[in-house]
């Protein structure tokens, strides 16, 4: 038998359900495989023993009540630390909120927890979720488990490195602009950001509050979908949320991994091939053998054109620093977090400066900055105004493509990983890590991506995602392409982790998960 | 409309800093507004599109009228609100002299 | 600061040069059971910080979710003031930074208010004067500012300061009058009529307590002055922290003489924004600003368009309540009452209280007069409006038909009304723990008439004599020994009797 900790979420589920393994030793068993590597991966901030052994003490403990367990009670999850956790410590991934201990759960954790999910601890991230590489972190550097000297993508780096390292079968990241899909593509696990609204962000720390989604990492398609079906619902508490019930993601995953493509139509986005460059070979040559599979399940394959996805840059990086500069006014020293001056020779006006000059890293600045500039009167209908009206665009672009396709397809990211400080002292050279996934948060669509590939073309062979966009709540469209993928592409090649090299003292690697 | 290539000066840089709140070092105001520049060029394409009459997009699901009704919920426990404050005194946030304006 | 103490006629002198244009803004505290983003009770006056959840402090991940009976109490406002009603409008953040804001950004309205254009016609001197409204809006209120340390508790000069948040996100209106021209010396009257008739509003509308002690009405008094026979406005400056009806009138009046005084050296006004201070009567220019304010308006991201159905507006103002002007012509009519009249007891705050004692049984004429009368002067020495009053006008009632029965003198149902004010008590219960009931005991009277009689031989004397005015001191002495507790036309008439003289 594999070791607990190469199970997947599903199949760890059914396992502490049978009673084959209690609760506490899968807890344990991800405690321990933490232990054993993560000094390696360093995805976890924060790990809580404790916390999690008490969680998982009670999921048996109903489980002898003979209590009805819901379908990922005593499964083990890494939470992104942009999420807010009653009594843990919450940073964001910033110097500026270190020590804080929230009074309050987030609508995410509320639910994580009442699913019966065991909380292993909180992970690195890009500070305030700005960044495509968790080298923003204002703690840590967060290894691709693939290869120790390269990033595990971002924001939510530390999720996609641990559920990729087998420390947690699940994982929360939140995406804004890709945050989700980047990570889950260059660590070669699979991640899906949801219709904006689907899932509260009610406790998520908030970057780009138009555009903020949380979402679910997992090493399967099915894994993913059990855990966005525990985050996904309306919640009072966030205007935004969507008050119909979204779409079942299981079954479309579990239909989908048994069924072919026909009847479906496929698009390719023009303007996500990189015809005008800029995108690595070896990621184009996997998304081609990708499209290839994807006609061999009989999917009809169509090109569509998205004309002003080409602006998706430029309009994000206008509309997410506008927000963040807002949001983030809040981290000013009077009510929590980091105070810096306050020594009696400055006034209020200062030690706020001094806190913020201080509290935040040289992206947070920038974005900030651009912010302010972008929202400033006399700019603002240039930029901010502008940058909406192109959104209205893209979304326009979205459906018409729709009309066309049931599902568009493109690369997740341009890039597979990248070396760790390759990338840091050009802030371009890391913007256009999102440009495939722009399109998506912009519109407010679903959009999920799936290991399709490796690619050695900057050294070792790296995975490489693939991303199906479908329509504001149709996410089972999504997990359906996705899992009908994903099973194609194990019978062809196996589990794409399974070409991951060895982590750790125990375990061979990924044969529990691919299955 | 921006210039297709805008050049922001130190100063504007320092204006925008202190605007958000942000002690900038010397060697910062001198990073910042070369990245702030290439940046702001590389955004001000959004000036391409036509878009003269297109709605904005504020928010991306089209909901309205989202009211809760006026009922009285529990407010935190103080000790909680108190907890992660830099420094309390009378039960209240203590901050530092406030030079600026009473609002 | 060069004014000095100006007089009145300073103040009329000016008028002659100078053209006064005014403008207000006012905030109003809604009188919801909860705040305007969160279920944090509303309640004033409680420990600090204690009405305070991660939304109102502004914790990282917190969001806000209107509350459905702000946007109502609004419209409502709206309604009340002929206003437009927006059929969709969005939330802005205003972005700024300041200790008692927790986001440092309020979530305000920008270009989108709730309510469009209106007006509200004001009486003054017999005149109606038109107000336009140009907007009212809706936002969040901050919280509480305690500077600790100098001399003044001013931030001035203070040492540090102390923030409680219970009352940062109360929902908060903004009513802002259009530029109110050609008024002339009467502005500040105008100005003051305008916030008493909104206020009266509000409080009859059931959205506010109004209660601008505690800060639930604030004005901010914009004033600049024309040159007379020029037709360019001047420049205006902003008046803050206007406090109470007679602080608009004053603060008005006070910026009208400064501003005419710089105007008047050749000087400029400079635009900005003054502080009114209660106890010189003056405004103090706020420290200048180093740079101009950018607020960098966006829509809120966390909050949705608010588009009021139809039939919702039109419910809403068919529930309405009759306004204070419709009631005051009502009462006119019903009541008799001259325009005069009615105007004495519009200013003295006092229809309302009028009208619900005649309500409760008195007659028009008696009510009138222990409001404006005694009631008044009560209010003033303790510096309340006569509303404010810890008596019913059910309590009032009572008092009036007592005197008018006999039972009590008037000088008693004084007394019961103190009684009642300074016990909390009933009016029944306050005359007989007080023993206040008028002495009909005849043979008691006619004791104390006769010692009276013998105390005052002179008096007697005179008034046998056919003097019969001079009774009256007969009357004041028994009064007097009887602690004011007899009927005085009784205790007359027994004095006449014993005196042998025929009244």
């Amino acid at each position: 038998m594999s070791e607990l900790f190469e199970l997947s979420a599903a199949e760890t589920a059914a396992s502490i359900a049978a009673g084959h393994a209690s609760a506490v030793e899968v807890a344990q068993a991800h405690l321990d495989r933490i232990s054993d590597v993560d000094s390696d991966v360093r995805a976890f901030l924060h790990v809580d023993p404790e916390g999690a052994l008490t969680a998982a003490r009670a999921v048996d403990e109903r489980r002898r009540a003979g209590e009805p367990l819901g379908p990922l009670a005593g499964v083990p999850l890494a939470m992104k630390d942009v999420v807010v956790t009653k009594g843990l410590p919450t940073t964001s991934g910033s110097k500026i909120l270190q020590g804080w201990i929230p009074p309050y759960d987030a609508t995410v954790t509320r639910r994580v927890r009442e699913a019966g999910i065991v909380m292993l601890g909180k992970t690195n991230m890009d500070e305030f979720a700005m960044g495509s590489s968790t080298e923003n972190s204002a703690y840590q550097v967060t290894r691709n488990p693939w290869d120790l000297s390269r990033v595990p993508g971002g924001s939510s780096g530390g999720s996609s490195a641990a559920v990729a390292a087998f420390e947690a079968p699940l994982s929360i990241g939140t995406d804004t602009g890709g945050s989700i899909r980047q990570p889950a593509a260059v660590t070669g696990i699979v991640g899906h950001k949801p219709t904006y609204g689907a899932v509260s962000r009610y406790g998520l720390i908030a970057f780009s509050s138009s555009l903020d989604q949380a979402g679910p990492f997992g090493r399967t398609v099915e894994d993913t979908a059990l855990l966005h079906q525990v985050l996904a619902g309306h919640d009072p508490l966030d205007s935004t949320s969507i008050p119909q019930a979204g779409p079942d993601v299981v079954t479309a995953a579990r239909e989908g991994a048994r069924a072919d493509l026909s009847g479906i139509r496929v698009g390719i986005v023009t303007e996500l091939t990189g015809a005008g460059g800029g995108y690595q070979e070896g990621v184009l040559a996997s998304f081609r053998n990708a499209v290839a599979i994807l006609r061999s399940l009989g999917a009809e394959v169509v090109e569509v054109s998205c004309p002003h996805f080409d602006y998706a840059l430029a309009a994000y990086y206008l509309i997410a620093p506008s927000e963040a500069s807002s949001n983030l006014a809040r981290f000013d020293s009077v009510r929590y977090g980091l105070r810096v001056g306050d020594d009696g020779s400055h006034s209020l006006e200062e030690v706020m400066s001094l806190t913020r000059e201080q509290g935040f890293g040289a992206e947070v600045k920038r974005r900030i900055m651009i912010g302010t500039y972008a929202l400033s009167s006399g700019y603002y209908d240039a930029y901010y105004g502008q940058a909406q009206k192109v959104r209205t665009l893209i979304a326009a672009d979205f459906t018409r493509a729709f009309e066309q396709a049931d599902v568009l397809v493109s690369p997740t990211s341009p890039f597979v990983a990248f070396g760790v400080g390759e990338r840091v002292a050009d802030p371009m050279a890391m913007y256009v890590n999102d440009l495939c996934t722009l399109p998506a948060s912009l519109a407010g669509t679903p959009a999920i991506s799936v290991p399709c590939g490796l690619s050695d073309e900057t050294g070792p062979a790296l995975p490489v995602g693939l991303q199906i966009m479908a329509p504001a709540m149709a996410d089972d469209r999504c997990y359906r392409v996705g899992a009908a993928f994903e099973a194609a592409y194990i019978a062809a090649h196996g589990h794409i982790l399974k070409g991951m090299p060895r982590l750790g003292s125990v375990g061979a690697g990924a044969d529990g998960a691919a299955r | 409309m921006p210039d297709d290539r805008s050049t922001l000066t130190r100063d504007e840089v320092a204006h925008l800093a202190r605007l958000a709140r942000l002690a900038v070092t010397e060697d910062e105001l001198d990073l910042f507004a070369g990245q702030l520049d290439v940046i702001l060029g590389a955004v001000a394409r959004i000036g391409d599109v036509a878009a003269a009459d297109i709605e904005p997009t504020s928010h991306a699901v089209p909901l309205q009228n989202v009211l809760r009704p006026d009922g009285v919920a529990p407010s935190l426990p103080r000790d909680a609100v108190l907890a992660g404050a830099p420094s309390v005194e009378d039960d209240r946030f203590r901050v530092p002299q406030i030079l600026g304006e009473e609002e | 600061m060069t004014t000095q103490t100006a007089g009145v006629s300073a103040y009329d002198e000016v008028l002659t040069r100078y053209q006064p244009v005014f403008g207000l803004e006012t905030h109003v505290e809604l009188g919801t059971a909860s705040k305007m983003f969160c279920g944090c009770s509303t309640e004033f006056g409680a420990e600090p910080n204690s009405h305070t959840c991660p939304v109102c402090l502004g914790m990282p991940g917190a969001l806000p979710v209107m509350n459905a009976a702000a946007i109502e109490y609004t419209i409502k406002i709206g309604l009340a003031l002929n206003c437009t009603i927006a059929s969709w409008c969005r939330f802005a953040r205003k972005n700024y930074f300041y200790p008692d804001m927790p986001k440092n950004y309020q979530i305000s309205q920008y270009d989108e208010p709730i309510c469009g254009e209106g007006h509200l016609d004001v009486e003054v001197n017999g005149q109606t004067v038109r107000i336009g409204i140009e907007r009212v809006h809706m936002e969040e209120d901050t919280g509480k500012n305690t500077h600790v340390g100098g001399a003044t508790g001013r931030i001035h000069g203070a040492d540090y300061s102390l923030v409680d948040f219970n009352r940062a996100g109360i929902p908060l209106v903004e009513i802002v009058t259009k530029p109110v021209p050609g008024t002339g010396a009467m502005a500040p009257e105008v100005a003051r009529a305008y916030v008493a008739e909104l206020r009266d509003i509000l409080r009859t509308l059931g959205v506010s307590d109004v209660k601008m002690e505690q800060g639930s009405l604030r004005c901010d008094v914009n004033t600049s002055l024309t040159p007379a026979g020029s037709s360019e406005w001047g420049t205006r400056t902003e008046t803050k922290n206007v406090n109470s009806l007679r602080s608009v009138e004053r603060a008005m009046r006070s910026e009208i003489i400064r501003q005419a005084g710089i105007l008047d050296a050749g000087g400029r006004i400079k635009q900005e924004t003054r502080h009114f201070q209660e106890t010189t009567g003056q405004t103090r220019s706020g420290r200048s600003k180093e740079e101009a304010t950018d607020y960098r308006y966006f829509p809120e991201p966390d909050l949705v368009p608010v588009a009021p159905a139809a039939d919702w507006v039109s419910q809403i103002r068919a529930s309405l309540p009759e306004l204070p002007a419709a009631r005051r012509n009502r009462l006119r009519s019903e009541l008799g009452l001259s325009a005069e009249e009615l105007q004495s007891l519009v200013n003295a705050g006092a229809v309302d209280a009028f009208a619900d004692t005649v309500a409760a049984g008195a007659p028009a004429a008696e009510a009138r007069n222990w409001w404006l009368g005694y009631l008044s002067q009560l209010a003033n020495a303790r510096e309340v409006e006569v509303s404010a009053l810890a008596i019913t006008p059910a309590q009032v009632a009572k008092v009036i038909e007592l005197v008018g029965t006999g039972t009590l003198s008037t000088a008693l149902g004084r007394q019961v009304v103190d009684g009642v004010l300074d016990t909390g008590a009933g009016v029944e219960q306050v005359i007989a723990e007080r023993g206040l009931a008028v002495v009909s005991d005849t043979s008691a009277l006619t004791e104390a008439a006769d010692a009276a009689i013998a105390a005052n031989p002179d008096i007697a004397e005179k008034v046998r004599g056919g003097k019969l005015p001079a009774v009256g001191v007969l009357v004041g002495s028994v009064m007097k020994a009887t602690r004011g507790q007899a009927d005085a036309a009784t205790v007359k008439a027994i004095l006449l009797e014993r005196l042998g003289v025929s009244g």
